[in-house]
C-alpha cells in the first residue's frame, strides 16, 4: 500500500459554525492531529465540499480521511469514498445537538468538539483500508435438510433465484407432515374453509427442477467447512455415502409433535377414541372428505378437541409453551366434521382462543358451521360406553361437568427436531439420546445451538433464521413453533439470506449483519499463549484450532463482531480499520482537566448497532446531555478489550459508561453474545478498580434498545452527578 | 342422558332450538366469550346471568337454567352491550327474544317484576288500545297487596299531586278512561300480529 497521507475536513454547516470555532478546530487537527492536510467548509456533504474531498483524494494522494461534521451514521452515501481509510468525529449529534445552549455553555461546548476531532485524529492513523479476506470460496449450491414444506419452500426459493439446491430427507419421500394432512389453515382471503395443502405440487415441482437434487432415506453423516465451501457427507440409508459441496445450509428439519402417550390422562396412548392432530389427519385422508370414521370403523357423530394439550404447563412435566398453530389446527379439524355433516357435534374446548392474523377470520367461519367453543380445562378423559367421557371445568360457568364424544382429538404441541444440545457436557444422558441433525465437524458442537425450550436458536429480534453458525440458516418449526404460512415466509427468507451468504463469502466479505465488511480479525500468532479465550468466546463458532493448538480463523464463518479482539488478553486480534489501538489512541489522546478543574471527563462505550443510534436520536431531539462526556462506537460490546478500561483509568477518565444490547435468552444483541460476554469480562473489573484505590462506581454497564433516546441522555446526566459527588479520578496526570 | 327437556351437553340441540324460536337467535353461537357485554351492562351485577353466560348455557344445552333464568327480564334496553360485542352479536335482541320465548312456555320466572309489569302494560294497553296511566300506576303499586299498595300510594303522594296540578294526570281515567274508536278492529290487529308471528315460528296459535 502507497504512503499514508491523512486529510482533515470540518464542517461548519448544520449551525456547527455558528456555536463551535471552527478555526481552533483546525488548529488541532493539524497541531496535536497531525493532520496533513486540514480543511473546513461551510457544506462539507455538498457537491463542493465532496467534490474538493475526492479531488484531494484523486490528486494530492491522501488515503485517510477524518471528517468533522455530522454523525458515522449520517451523509454515508456523500461521504463514500471506499479507497480510503475514514474517521468521522460527531460535531453534530454529539456536540451542537446535545449541549445545552447559551453563551455559558460555549467553553464546555467548544471542549467537547476540540477532543472529537482530537479523537477523529488518533483514530485514523490507526486505521488501514480493509483489503477483504483473500481466502474467498466460490460454492453457491445451496444443502437443504428436510423435505417437508420448509425445506422444499426453500429449495424452490433458491433455485428460482438461479442457485442449485440440494435437499436432503431422512425419510423416504417428500412432503413432511404437510404430505400426511388433509388440507391446511386457509392462507388466503377469504379464511373461511380448509384449503388444500399444495403439497403435491410443491413436490412436482421440486421434482422436475433442473437445480433441484433430491436426496431421499438420507441423513448428514459429517458436515465440515464454512460459508461457500461447506462438505456434507450425505449417507443413505442403505450406507452409501456422497459428498455434496456447497455453500450454505438450511435447517428445515422440522419438528415431532409431542407423544400423547404423555397425556394419560386424556387417555393418550390409553384410549384407541383418543387421538392428536396427526392421527386426525390420518382419519380424514382415509374419508375422502366424506364423513369421518374411527380406528374402529363408527362413524363418529360427535368430536371434541382438547387445546393446549400437554402444553403451556406450568407444573413443569410438559410443553410449557404455546405451540401457536393448534388453536388454528382443530378449528380446521373441526371443520372437516362440519363440512362432510353439519349434525356432527363438534365441540372446541380451549383456554384461549389463540388464532393470529386472519384466523380471526377462520374461527368466525367455524362459529357459523356451527361449533361450539367452549372455555374450558379437561380434567380427565375416560372410556364411556362406546366413547369417551371428558371431565372438565367450564371455565366461563364455572362448574365442573363433563360431555360426551365418540371421538377426542388432543392438540399436541410442536417439539423442535433441533437435534444435539451442544451446550450439555459430553456425558450427559440427554445428550446421547439425541440424534445430530448436521453432525458439524466444529470445535463448537454437532449442531446449531439451542436458545430455549429445545428449539434452535435464531436471531429472533433482529434477523429470523440467522444462526450462531454463518452459512447456516433455522427455518421453519425447528427454530419456534410456527404453521405454514409462517414457514414459508421463514423458508424463502432463509433462502435469500443464504444467497447473501455464498455471494459474499466469493467476495472474502462478511455475511450478515455487517454484510458486505472487508475487514476480517488478524491474528499475530507470535504473540497469542494459546489461552482459547477468543475460540471459546466467538459467539459464531468461527474459530477452530490448528494442529499447534494456535486458533484458526474461518472468515467466511466470522461477522466481524470483534468479540475476539476484546476476549484476547494479549491483544493480538485486530481489524484493519477497527482494533484495540483505534479505540485505545482515542481514549489516551484527550486534553484531560486536572483534578480540581470541575470538569470531569465520562467516557462512553457504545455499542454502534444500538446504542450510538439512540445517542444520535437523543441530539435529533434535542435531549440536552453533559458536555463531559465523550462517546465512541464500537462494533459490539463484545469487543471490548479490558485493556481500554484500564488505559482509560490509567489516563485519568472519571467514569466509564458501557451501552450495550439486552443480554440473556431474550437479547437484542446483533452478535447474539457479544454483550453477554463483556458483561461476563467487566465483572472482572472491579479487582482493577480496587488496585487503582477507584470506587467501583467508576465503570457502570447499562442494557440501551435503540428507542432509548430519552433513557440514555438521562442516564448520562444522572451518571454524571454522580460522578461530582464521588470527586474526580485522582488518575489525572499519570497516564 | 337426554330428555325431552334436557338435552345432552355440549350438543347443538337446544342452540338449534334458540336459533329457531328466539329473535337473532342465529348469532348465539357467535359469541366469542369476551365478556365484554358482562363488563358493559350497568345491572350486570344484579343479574344471575351476565348475556356471556346465558350464551355459554345455551351452548352447554342448559335448556331449563336458561328458560328460567331472571337474567333476561333484567336488560334495561340500555345497548351497551351492543355498542360495544366485538362480534356484533344483537345481544338486547336476544335477551328480549329469550325472555319472550321463555314467557309463551310458560318457564318464564314466576313474580319476577319485570315480568309481572310487562304482562300489566301489555293487558292495560291491548284492552283499549291506549295505556290508562292511572290504572297501569295503581295496578302496579297494589301489586303486592292492598297494605303495599297504601304505603307506595303514600311514598308516591308528592309525584302524583304534582302531576294532578300540572294536569298530567286525569283522576277520571279511574271510570274507564278514552280508548280507540274502532277497537275490534285494533284486537283483530293484534290477534293477526300474533297469528303472523306465531307462524313464523312454527306454533299453532
Ligand atoms: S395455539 Fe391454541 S391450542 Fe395451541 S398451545 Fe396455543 S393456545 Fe393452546
Ligand atoms: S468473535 Fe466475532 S470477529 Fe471474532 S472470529 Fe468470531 S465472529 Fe469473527
Ligand atoms: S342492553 Fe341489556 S344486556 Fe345489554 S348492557 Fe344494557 S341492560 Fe345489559
Ligand atoms: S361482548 Fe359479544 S362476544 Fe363478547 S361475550 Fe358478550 S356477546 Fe359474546
Amino acid at each position: 500500500m502507497s504512503e499514508m497521507k491523512t486529510a482533515a475536513y470540518i464542517c461548519s454547516g448544520c449551525g456547527i459554525g455558528d456555536k463551535i470555532d471552527v478555526k481552533s478546530l483546525e488548529k488541532i487537527a493539524t497541531r496535536e492531529g497531525k493532520m496533513a492536510l486540514v480543511k473546513s467548509h461551510e457544506f462539507l456533504c455538498g457537491e463542493a465540499g465532496v467534490g474538493m474531498i475526492r479531488n484531494d483524494i484523486d490528486n494530492e494522494g491522501v488515503t485517510h480521511v477524518m471528517i468533522a461534521g455530522c454523525s458515522r451514521r449520517a451523509k454515508t452515501e456523500a461521504f463514500h469514498f471506499p479507497t480510503t481509510a475514514m474517521a468521522r468525529a460527531n460535531l453534530r449529534e454529539g456536540v451542537l445537538w446535545v449541549v445545552a445552549e447559551g453563551d455559558e455553555h460555549d467553553e464546555v461546548r467548544q471542549e467537547m468538539a476540540d477532543d472529537y476531532v482530537r479523537m477523529g485524529c488518533a483514530e485514523l492513523k490507526k486505521m488501514q483500508v480493509p483489503a477483504g479476506n483473500p481466502a474467498t470460496a466460490q460454492n453457491k449450491r445451496i444443502l437443504v435438510v428436510g423435505g417437508g414444506f420448509s425445506g422444499m419452500t426453500a429449495a424452490l426459493a433458491a433455485a428460482e433465484a438461479g442457485y442449485e439446491a440440494v435437499i436432503v430427507e431422512k425419510t423416504g419421500e417428500l412432503g413432511g407432515w404437510a404430505g400426511k394432512s388433509w388440507k391446511r389453515v386457509p392462507g388466503a382471503a377469504p379464511y373461511a374453509d380448509p384449503q388444500d395443502t399444495g403439497i403435491a405440487d410443491l413436490i412436482a415441482r421440486v421434482k422436475s427442477s433442473p437445480k433441484i437434487t433430491v436426496h431421499l432415506s438420507s441423513t448428514l453423516a459429517e458436515t465440515r467447512g464454512a460459508p461457500g465451501r461447506f462438505a456434507a457427507d450425505v449417507a443413505t440409508e442403505s450406507g452409501s455415502v456422497t459428498t455434496e459441496e456447497v455453500g450454505a445450509i438450511i435447517q428445515a428439519n422440522g419438528f415431532t409433535p409431542y407423544d400423547i402417550a404423555k397425556l394419560p390422562e386424556l387417555g393418550g396412548g390409553t384410549n384407541p377414541n383418543v387421538v392428536d392432530h396427526a392421527g386426525l389427519e390420518a382419519l380424514a385422508i382415509a374419508a375422502k372428505g366424506d364423513t369421518i370414521k374411527r380406528a374402529d370403523g363408527k362413524e363418529v357423530k360427535s368430536v371434541v378437541f382438547l387445546q393446549c394439550a400437554g402444553q403451556r404447563d406450568d407444573s413443569g412435566k410438559h410443553l410449557p409453551y404455546c405451540s401457536g398453530h393448534c388453536c388454528a389446527t382443530s378449528i380446521k379439524q373441526a371443520m372437516y366434521f362440519k363440512d362432510a355433516n353439519p349434525n356432527v357435534d363438534t365441540v372446541v374446548m380451549y383456554q384461549d382462543l389463540r388464532v393470529p392474523g386472519m384466523g380471526e377470520d377462520f374461527y368466525r367461519s367455524a362459529q357459523q358451521k356451527g361449533v361450539v367453543f367452549t372455555k374450558g380445562k379437561a380434567a380427565a378423559v375416560e372410556p364411556a360406553g362406546d366413547g369417551c367421557r371428558v371431565a372438565f371445568r367450564d371455565l366461563i360457568l364455572d362448574e365442573d361437568t363433563a360431555l360426551e364424544a365418540d371421538l377426542v382429538v388432543l392438540a399436541t404441541g410442536q417439539v423442535a427436531n433441533s437435534g444435539v444440545n451442544i451446550e450439555l457436557p459430553d456425558d450427559d444422558p440427554a445428550k446421547a439420546q439425541k440424534t445430530s441433525v448436521l453432525n458439524l465437524a466444529y470445535r463448537q458442537g454437532k449442531d446449531l445451538p439451542i436458545l430455549k425450550h429445545g428449539f434452535n436458536d435464531s436471531h429472533f429480534i433482529c434477523f429470523p433464521y440467522e444462526t450462531r453458525r454463518t452459512g447456516i440458516y433455522a427455518v421453519g418449526p425447528v427454530r419456534r413453533p410456527m404453521d405454514a404460512q409462517q414457514a414459508e415466509e421463514d423458508a424463502v427468507g432463509a433462502a435469500l439470506k443464504a444467497i447473501q451468504a455464498v455471494e459474499n463469502a466469493s467476495l472474502g466479505r462478511a455475511a450478515h449483519p455487517r454484510s458486505g465488511d472487508l475487514s476480517f480479525p488478524k491474528v499475530r500468532l507470535e504473540g497469542c499463549t494459546q489461552c482459547k479465550r477468543c475460540t471459546v468466546e466467538c459467539p459464531f463458532g468461527a474459530i477452530d484450532e490448528d494442529e499447534k493448538r494456535f486458533p484458526l480463523f474461518n472468515e467466511s464463518r466470522c461477522r466481524r463482531c470483534g468479540t475476539c479482539m476484546g476476549a484476547c488478553p494479549v491483544r493480538v486480534i485486530s481489524f484493519e480499520n477497527y482494533n484495540v489501538d483505534t479505540v485505545g489512541s482515542q481514549i489516551k489522546c484527550l486534553d484531560m482537566p486536572d483534578e480540581f478543574s470541575e470538569k470531569p471527563r465520562i467516557l462512553i462505550l457504545a455499542c454502534e448497532n444500538d446504542a450510538y443510534p439512540a445517542l444520535d436520536m437523543a441530539g435529533l431531539q434535542r435531549h440536552v446531555y453533559s458536555a463531559f462526556v465523550r462517546a465512541i462506537p464500537v462494533r459490539c460490546l463484545g469487543s471490548t478489550n479490558l485493556v481500554w478500561i484500564t488505559d482509560a483509568l490509567n489516563s485519568g477518565w472519571d467514569g466509564i459508561i458501557m451501552m450495550g444490547c439486552k443480554k440473556g435468552d431474550d437479547y437484542q444483541c446483533h452478535f447474539v453474545k457479544g454483550s453477554e460476554m463483556a458483561h461476563y469480562r467487566l465483572s472482572k473489573v472491579d479487582d482493577t478498580l480496587k488496585q487503582l484505590g477507584l470506587e467501583p462506581e467508576r465503570v457502570v454497564t447499562h442494557e440501551i434498545a435503540i428507542t432509548d433516546n430519552v433513557r440514555c441522555a438521562q442516564i448520562i446526566n444522572d451518571y454524571v452527578a454522580q460522578i461530582m459527588e464521588i470527586g474526580l479520578s485522582p488518575m489525572k496526570g499519570f497516564g | 342422558m337426554t330428555t325431552a327437556n334436557q338435552p345432552a351437553a355440549y350438543r347443538n340441540d337446544f342452540l338449534k332450538e334458540v336459533e329457531a324460536n328466539v329473535e337473532e337467535g342465529h348469532m348465539v353461537k357467535m359469541c366469542m366469550q369476551c365478556g365484554v357485554c358482562a363488563g358493559s351492562c350497568p345491572l350486570g351485577s344484579h343479574w344471575e346471568h351476565s348475556p356471556q353466560k346465558i350464551f355459554m348455557m345455551i351452548r352447554a344445552g342448559k335448556r331449563e337454567e336458561v328458560l328460567t333464568s331472571d337474567a333476561m327480564w333484567m336488560c334495561t334496553s340500555c345497548y351497551n352491550c351492543i355498542a360495544r360485542c366485538p362480534r356484533k352479536l344483537p345481544i338486547t335482541h336476544i335477551m328480549h327474544g329469550l325472555a319472550n320465548y321463555a314467557h309463551r312456555l310458560g318457564l318464564a320466572p314466576k313474580g319476577q317484576p319485570t315480568r309481572d309489569f310487562a304482562v300489566m302494560f301489555w293487558n292495560n294497553l291491548t284492552k283499549t288500545g291506549r295505556v290508562n296511566e292511572l290504572k297501569l300506576t295503581l295496578g302496579h303499586y297494589f301489586k303486592d297487596g292492598i297494605g303495599a299498595g297504601i304505603k307506595k300510594g303514600l311514598e308516591m303522594k308528592g309525584v302524583g299531586l304534582g302531576l294532578l296540578k300540572a294536569k298530567r294526570l286525569n283522576p277520571m281515567e279511574i271510570l274507564g278512561g278514552h280508548k280507540l274508536q274502532d277497537l275490534a278492529g285494533f284486537h283483530a290487529i293484534v290477534a293477526k300480529a300474533r297469528e303472523i308471528e306465531d307462524r313464523r315460528r312454527g306454533l299453532s296459535s
